[in-house]
């Protein structure tokens, strides 16, 4: 009994390692930090993990070389881990990080339930939290936080921008295949908020789990109700099967056109041009739209197995090279992130990627938004040569007015 | 010494090195392997004592957690409160799931469970309004103890699971060492004999099974307060495989098995997040090895171990 | 009405998977008294097995359709061999825990090899397109699929309660001991079948390739419905496995249109029914 009482004492002392720093005593706020530590919390191996996952961690790698390495003579560090699009391993990890393992802002985060929970557990720890992988408004709505900022996109903006445009040219009946969490739920609420104020009508819609592998069912109910548009509120590996059983099953030929609300270069990669052509889709960046954007690309694809970034990936760089700055303008010690994060609203931001921009109160970073429309393959000139640009959406017009926010921290 | 261990000793052992752990380790994680530990230990009692292998436990585990965060967060209901509305609940799902459950034995009654298991699974991904789906059930608040203590920092949440643990272990302790358990463990060895002697074979087996879904409930739903969190993790069919794997490592049948078994795989767990998918292929790998070799689990080699004294290795 | 039509024939596709693949977990059942939870797993194995054929050797999908089965069912004859032999004589419960955690570190594995998300699996071309059926537009390979199970079926069937051989089998699975005097080697027997079992699992996996992608988890979750069909048409009837397949992915097709929240359980209801009102299953015999 001794030895397994010995045994069960070694153990413990084994996990010891981990905890010492902490020692169950409250977060280190006042002592002086070590370092700077920037968390990647993101999709390493399922469906999101070509449009942020390994992509991100670079990206977020990059930013903290053009920052110099250093803040002040805190060396910074960064460190990912794989949420595996699950809320409950993704809070867990960030719960650990910020307790024990001293993460001072925790980036990306593609999923939005998975982002939902980590808002929320920033916001107790106060700490920072720079979303550039979730779509869900509900993080500047309802949910919204003193500690977070949006970046990239959210369902709004996409809602406007390709929801509007395919209304406008025609598609006035729409029918949704959902993704059945936060993100879907939240994409098909805007979009049909759109469709019905731009003079169209939402006929149904149908909600499949995150990766799934069969679509068929869904499809076919998409196609029994004979709405014009079929409207993808789904990303990643759901909306290329989704796209695939389309054709099979020859939706696209029976005369229903399908909209992609939230698609990502990578997933026009996996599908080919000729499957994907005549696509519309809203994005905050494309690698080919300027000098800048394009210098920033030749960059990071190298280190991703020669992909073009996608706007989560160069979102993690624009924000985390926000916050450093920000940090370094309010001196080096952690500090609150509240404090950190109006710091980040108070100065405005400039990147390649997205420009100019600023964060607004609820949290939303305010940048240009871009509706394009997928080429044909003869169009194409060279790989990654996939969009042609049809407008551009000022900040105002993309983005939820503040007016009608829901957020509480928004003072009418 | 199996009279040793039922004695205070033991158990007092381990109520110190649990009362003196959360200074040196990471309480959450503590706490974590709390919850699977009563998780273990009730699903040992149905395991080891009546020879049932559940395959569906998970369904117990999730909806309480489900219960008690709903309770808390959208009725407002006080931690302890909801727990025991949650725990109650559990208890009334397993009275169904045992009645239809328990006609059959074996390995039958492991796929009823798991199939019924599966269904409940199925109902907490469509009752959005009360699951949130894929999003599970978030931010739900600490709470306090009663309105005396505030939950919120981890210390005091730990002392409270501890507190809940070594009650419920107190529970299950009392029940297999009891003649309640005596018939449990003759229904376990021969049920036609315990049914000769007059038994209401059932009528045992389908208490024996409320009460281990009742203390499981109550462990997913303190874990629901301890991670502010349920989800359908909860109730998927992989947790019922880790509670049967917790336990089959621990030892079967062992009072103190489970506790073992659930301590090493939460840890184990934890060490390797890092290289996620290595954890499924280590869970197989463990499961494969006691089904061979292994099968008394950690406490059971322990103690014929001790039994037969060092020195001397017999199969 | 055109709706119900293309569900019910979706439903007959997914039926033909679950057909296949009870139809392996029955005779698994039946001679070995095995819960096969590795079942999934297997399913998995076909469906790489038929992807890295291709990936890596350039076997296209119609070599894959008898090699995966093959290279799967030699797997299962190892599985056998080194693993499940020992515990014969233990609680079956314990060859269930076994097959659990093979089907575990299968799972993991390619999980680590392959990443979660799947890989594509093209359609071959001899079956790609679609036929307008009037009512729905049917994608070629699917009728195939359909075909084939049914084709795969009822020839397993035929053999196990029409040949010789199935004689030996069923008569193997109701007195080991006497059959064994008759000088049959019963062993190998049980071998040979745990490891046709898997090759039926893998084949299913190569149907499902094109349609579903080539992921790890893909046989996963389909293994609990497959448990259930089990459970619905009789732990070891043959027959009865395989018409409770079919039948199944019609009522979920069914489902579907009528109530499609209740499409996932609709099974697990059927199964809790069958078990209160008729124990042995559809067409089982009575324990």
């Amino acid at each position: 009994m001794l030895l397994l009482a010995v045994a069960v004492c070694a153990a413990g002392c084994k996990k010891e390692e981990a905890g010492a720093a902490s020692a169950g005593t409250a977060v280190a706020a006042a002592e002086k930090p070590k370092s700077v530590k920037i968390g990647v919390l993101t999709d390493m191996s399922g469906l999101y993990a070509d449009l942020a996952g390994p992509g991100s961690v670079e990206a977020a790698k990059m930013a903290v070389e053009d920052f110099g390495g250093k803040l002040g003579d805190l060396p910074i560090e960064v460190v990912s881990a794989d949420h595996q699009n699950k809320p409950d391993i993704g809070s867990n990890l960030a719960r650990q990080w910020m307790d024990v393992d001293g993460v001072d802002v925790i980036v990306d985060v593609p999923t939005s339930s998975v982002a939902l929970a980590v808002s929320e557990l920033v916001k107790q720890k106060d700490k920072v939290f720079l979303a550039s992988g979730p779509g869900s408004t509900d993080l500047t709505g309802k949910a919204c936080s003193p500690n977070t900022v949006h970046w990239a996109y959210d369902t709004y903006a996409l809602a406007n921008g390709t929801g509007k445009a395919v209304v406008q040219s025609g598609g006035d009946t729409w029918f949704f295949l959902t993704a059945d969490y936060a993100f879907g739920q939240a994409l098909e609420r805007d979009t049909s908020a759109v469709v019905i104020a731009s003079g169209g009508k939402v006929l149904g819609s149908v909600k499949h789990p995150l990766n799934a592998s069969d679509f068929s069912s869904f499809l076919l109910q998409a196609q029994s109700s004979k709405a014009k548009i079929i409207g993808l509120a789904n990303a990643g590996g759901d909306i290329i099967n989704a796209v695939k059983a389309a054709h099979e099953f020859g939706i696209t030929k029976g005369g229903q056109k399908l909209a992609g609300l939230l698609i990502f270069i990578t997933d026009i990669h996996a599908l080919g041009l000729e499957t994907a052509q005549g696509l519309n889709l809203t994005t905050a960046y494309y690698w080919d739209r300027d000098d800048q954007t394009r210098a920033f690309a030749s960059r990071f694809a190298p280190r991703v197995k020669d992909h073009k970034p996608t706007m989560v990936q160069g979102g993690v760089y624009a924000s985390v090279l926000h916050y450093l700055k920000a940090r370094q303008a309010l001196g080096v010690a952690a500090g609150s992130g509240a404090a950190i994060v109006a710091k980040m609203r108070e100065l405005p931001s400039e990147d390649p990627v997205f420009g100019k921009g600023s964060i607004r109160m609820d949290g939303r970073h305010l940048h240009k938004m871009y509706l394009y429309e997928v080429k044909a393959p003869a169009e194409s000139k060279a790989p990654w040569d996939y969009y042609k640009l049809v407008r551009e959406i000022s900040a105002e017009e993309a983005f939820l007015p503040l007016d009608k926010s829901v957020c509480p921290l928004v003072k009418k | 010494m199996e009279r040793w261990l039922r004695g205070w000793q033991p158990f007092a052992l381990m109520v110190v090195v649990l009362v003196a752990a959360p200074f040196a380790v990471y309480p959450v994680l503590l706490m974590k392997a709390l919850c699977f530990a009563l998780f273990a230990c009730a699903f040992n009692l149905l395991l080891g004592q009546v020879g049932l292998l559940s395959f569906g436990h998970a369904m117990f585990f999730g909806v309480a957690a489900y219960a008690s965060a709903d309770l808390a967060k959208e009725w407002g209901l006080g931690t302890v409160p909801a727990i025991a509305l949650a725990t109650l609940l559990s208890a009334v799902l397993g009275l169904v799931v045992g009645a239809i459950a328990i006609r059959r034995q074996g390995i039958y009654f492991a796929m009823i469970t798991l199939g019924l298991a599966q269904m409940v699974y199925f109902l907490c991904l469509r009752a959005e309004s009360l699951t949130g789906g894929e999003n599970g059930v978030q931010a739900v608040p600490r709470g306090t103890l009663l309105g005396a203590v505030d939950l919120g920092a981890n210390l005091p949440m730990y002392f409270f699971v501890l507190a809940v643990f070594l009650a419920s272990f107190g529970v299950i302790a009392r029940a297999t060492h009891s003649p309640f358990g005596e018939v449990l463990r003759a229904i376990r060895e021969h049920e036609p004999r315990a049914t000769s002697l007059g038994y209401e074979v059932n009528r045992f087996k389908l208490v024996a099974f409320v009460l281990s879904a009742a203390l499981t409930g109550l462990a997913g739903a303190t874990k629901a307060f301890v991670f502010q969190l349920a989800s359908l993790t909860d109730a998927h069919w992989q947790t019922s495989g880790e509670v049967v794997l917790m336990t089959l490592l621990g030892g079967m049948g062992r009072t103190y098995g489970p506790i073992f078994g659930a301590f090493l795989i939460v840890v184990l767990e934890h060490y390797l997040a890092d290289f996620g998918g290595w954890v499924t292929v280590l869970r197989g790998a463990i499961f494969v090895l006691c089904v061979l070799a292994f099968r008394q689990g950690i406490a059971g080699t322990a103690m014929s171990f001790m039994r037969r004294g060092p020195g001397v290795h017999q199969r | 009405m055109q709706a119900l039509f293309s569900q019910l024939l979706v439903g007959l596709i997914n039926g033909s998977f679950y057909a296949l693949l009870s139809l392996g977990l029955a005779i698994i059942f039946g001679l070995l008294n095995v819960i096969n939870f590795a079942h999934g797993a297997l399913y998995t194995c076909g469906a790489f097995a038929a992807w890295l054929l291709l990936e890596h050797a350039g076997v296209g999908y119609w070599p894959s359709l008898v090699l995966a089965p093959l290279l799967v069912g030699l797997l299962g004859v190892a599985i056998e061999r080194s693993m499940l032999r020992r515990l014969y004589r233990e609680d079956p419960l314990y060859g269930l825990l076994l097959t659990f955690g093979l089907a575990l570190i299968t799972q993991g594995a390619f999980s680590l090899r392959f990443g979660s998300s799947g890989q594509p699996y093209q359609i071959p071309s001899a079956l790609q397109g679609a036929t307008d059926l009037g009512f729905v537009v049917l994608p070629n390979y699917r009728a195939w699929v359909v075909l084939c199970s049914v084709a795969v079926c009822g020839a397993v069937w035929f053999q196990i309660e029409r040949t010789r051989l199935g004689a030996l089998l069923r008569a193997a699975t109701e007195n080991p001991t006497l059959v064994r005097a008759f000088g049959v080697n019963v062993p190998r027997m049980i071998t040979l079948t745990y490891g046709a079992g898997a090759a039926l699992a893998a084949l299913a996996g190569v149907l499902a390739a094109p349609i579903y992608r080539v992921s790890p988890l893909m046989g996963a979750d389909q293994i609990i419905v497959v448990f259930a069909v089990v459970v619905i048409g009789g732990m070891g009837s043959i027959f009865g496995s395989i018409v409770s397949g079919f039948a199944l992915g019609l009522v979920e097709g069914m489902t579907r249109v009528v109530y499609p929240e209740g499409s996932d359980t609709v099974v697990f209801v059927l199964m809790a029914l069958v078990l209160i009102f008729k124990p042995a299953g559809l067409f089982g015999k009575a324990a």
